[in-house]
């Protein structure tokens, strides 16, 4: 898939490949314009991706290449076992879990889950947990901290799924009483946005530590879309709501609402797998190292003082 | 027979001698019933005929619970920054500006510290009328503090919820805003002291996500609408009509996310009556 503003590059990358193949084929000396072609290539990426808009980004956090939370933990993660239920009323595909050895130490992850194809997509609820998500994602960081194993969520989710029986089994409640119990949780807690952040629904697993966004990402109280749609009552003005909600990884920096940004590779994190998730693994450690230094109650207190220092208001 | 021969033409009464009953003397319920609002007002606002509950703001709660609505303010003069300098329509700041003096309030909720027959009790209320109960920073930032007050003071504290969700103008900073909250109640739960959740008509969005249902005990008042995502969401998710009754507070109190529902008129007895409880 090409995103609109990624055709310029693209076109030029066909070139590019024509030119190799008619090298090849006819066996003549293209070397020096294939050079060219490909400086030209390389500086187009970086002007086009060190200028993107806001809506850009929100088009790059949901690219259908992406890498999703499984793709991460198998790669940075040896011997990960998976985890399944809430053992209350089932398994949420889109919450998903496990235990695994990040250079010899123990994790456990908690994430949202997409699909890449339609089935999978269904399956995985397009990354939108019901409640007993919310709950299965409780009962793997409590079980985290009953063996004191430092937790790492990888957030990703459209929002927390607006359905009937959600409604029904308290989606609020769920979400209410993972933010509660996330601030008291004694062990080490790592939240990374690795696409969409929307609103509580990805709130509910994004207590920690330390909070760090992905460079192409977002993470809002709404989605452009949403916010074009109540506030300019249109679903036309998305790119204006992106703008307007600052909700990009250097935005939210910026207004000290996470606490730091992870690089991706040139053209966003699906285009090297394998480097994003060094860079992933990296903030990880980096992360772990320092916590370990504090005490828990240090830890918890470090982070409810973070949170509630959260917002603008004249007296 | 002059009786009926009009002598003068027209009427000559002009506009100010007319002799007009005032605006808003009557209330009329949902289902048609009609009310005086001074025997309203006596009544808790509730309709004696329908127990019809009109949506009330912090005022009159504080008048209902507060023993001789007497009660010292919290925050009084806090009001909204603009940390985005958010602009729809019109810009964050001007719509605050019209709101404030269109409502003479100076944001979505308002913290009161009294006594309800006699004991201690800290408690912020949320005004629908300031645009839709919107949680921002002014909001998570009063309600903290308000915990705050009750922790330092070892006072319960009750949440009176009526929201239509997180305020979308501040954006990442309201977010976070269900985050802070929560961070308080999880100190007043180390603390023990007891935290009434009281969800009104309606409250749904970020406030249902955070402090409204994290009570000690979750309470409503009856017909409130409660829940996450809006029945507007909802239905064009699942593209079917919503059953009667779903997202009532009858519905999730029988879904078991509630611990009971109490008329408003009872509110204040039933209040004092659990507070007691946990004291004895």
């Amino acid at each position: 898939m090409v995103l609109e503003f990624e055709k310029p590059i693209a076109d030029l990358e066909l070139k590019l490949q024509e030119m190799k193949d008619l090298a090849k084929g006819k066996n003549v000396d293209l070397s020096s314009d294939i050079q060219s072609l490909e400086d030209k290539i390389q500086n187009l990426k970086k002007e086009t991706f060190q200028n993107l808009t806001r809506w850009q980004r929100v088009q790059l956090s949901r690219h259908a290449d992406r890498p999703y939370a499984l793709d991460y933990i198998y790669e940075i993660t040896n011997d990960f076992v998976e985890i399944h239920g809430d053992r209350s009323v089932k398994d949420d595909k889109a919450m998903i879990g496990g235990l695994g050895n990040i250079d010899g130490r123990t994790v456990m992850f908690v994430g949202q889950q997409k699909g890449r194809n339609t089935k999978q997509r269904q399956e995985r609820n397009f990354g939108m947990a019901n409640p007993e998500g919310y709950r299965k994602a409780l009962r793997l960081m409590k079980m985290a901290e009953k063996f004191g194993k430092p937790i790492v969520t990888l957030i990703d989710t459209p929002g927390a799924f607006p359905g009937l029986e959600a409604e029904e089994r308290g989606q609020g409640e769920a979400i209410a009483r993972n933010l509660k119990e996330m601030f008291k949780l004694k062990v080490p807690v790592i939240c990374i946005i690795i696409g969409e952040g929307a609103s509580g629904g990805a709130l509910g697993i994004a207590i920690g530590d330390k909070v760090f966004m992905l460079e192409n990402t977002w993470y809002s109280v709404i989605s452009p879309e949403s916010c074009s749609s109540i506030l300019w009552r249109s679903w036309d003005y998305k790119e204006q709501a992106a703008e307007a909600l600052k909700l990009t990884a250097p935005d939210m920096l910026v207004n000290k609402l996470i606490d730091g940004i992870i690089n991706e590779p040139l053209g966003g994190a699906h285009k090297d797998m394998k480097t994003m998730s060094n860079n992933i693994k990296k903030a990880i450690l980096e992360a772990l190292k320092e916590l370990d230094k504090l005490k828990p109650e240090k830890r918890i207190e470090k982070r409810i003082d973070k949170f509630c220092a959260m917002g603008v208001v004249n007296e | 027979m002059a009786w009926f021969k009009r002598t003068d033409k027209g009427i000559k009464t002009s506009t100010e001698e007319k002799k007009d009953a005032p605006d808003g003397l009557w209330f009329k319920t949902p289902k048609g019933n009609i009310i005086h609002t001074r025997e309203l007002k006596n009544n808790s606002y509730v309709c004696p005929d329908d127990d019809y509950h009109v949506k009330i703001g912090s005022k009159e709660y504080f008048e209902i619970l507060f023993d001789g609505n007497k009660f010292k303010e919290l925050d009084e003069n806090m009001t909204s920054g603009d940390p985005l300098n958010f602009v729809d329509s019109k810009p964050y700041t001007a719509r605050i500006e019209a709101t404030i003096s269109k409502t003479n309030l100076k944001d979505a909720v308002r913290t009161g510290v009294g006594k309800i027959n006699g004991l201690d009790l800290v408690i912020s209320c949320m005004d629908f009328n300031f645009i839709g109960g919107s949680m921002g920073s002014v909001v998570g930032e009063k309600i903290a503090r308000a915990i705050d007050y009750s922790l330092k003071n070892k006072i319960p504290f009750l949440m009176i919820s009526k929201s239509g969700g997180a305020r979308m103008m501040e954006a990442g900073f309201s977010l976070m805003q269900m985050a802070k909250t929560s961070a308080k109640l999880a100190l007043l739960d180390e603390a023990g002291i007891p935290y009434i959740s009281l969800l009104t008509d309606p409250t749904t969005g970020g406030v249902t996500a955070s402090y409204a249902m994290l009570g000690d005990f979750n309470i409503a008042e009856p017909g409130a609408l409660i829940g996450f995502a809006g029945p507007r969401v909802i239905r064009e998710t699942i593209g079917k009509d919503l059953p009667k009754g779903f997202q009532s507070s009858e519905f999730v109190l029988d879904h078991g996310f509630l611990d009971f529902i109490i008329d408003r008129r009872q509110l204040k007895n039933r209040l004092t009556t659990l507070l007691n409880l946990l004291n004895n």
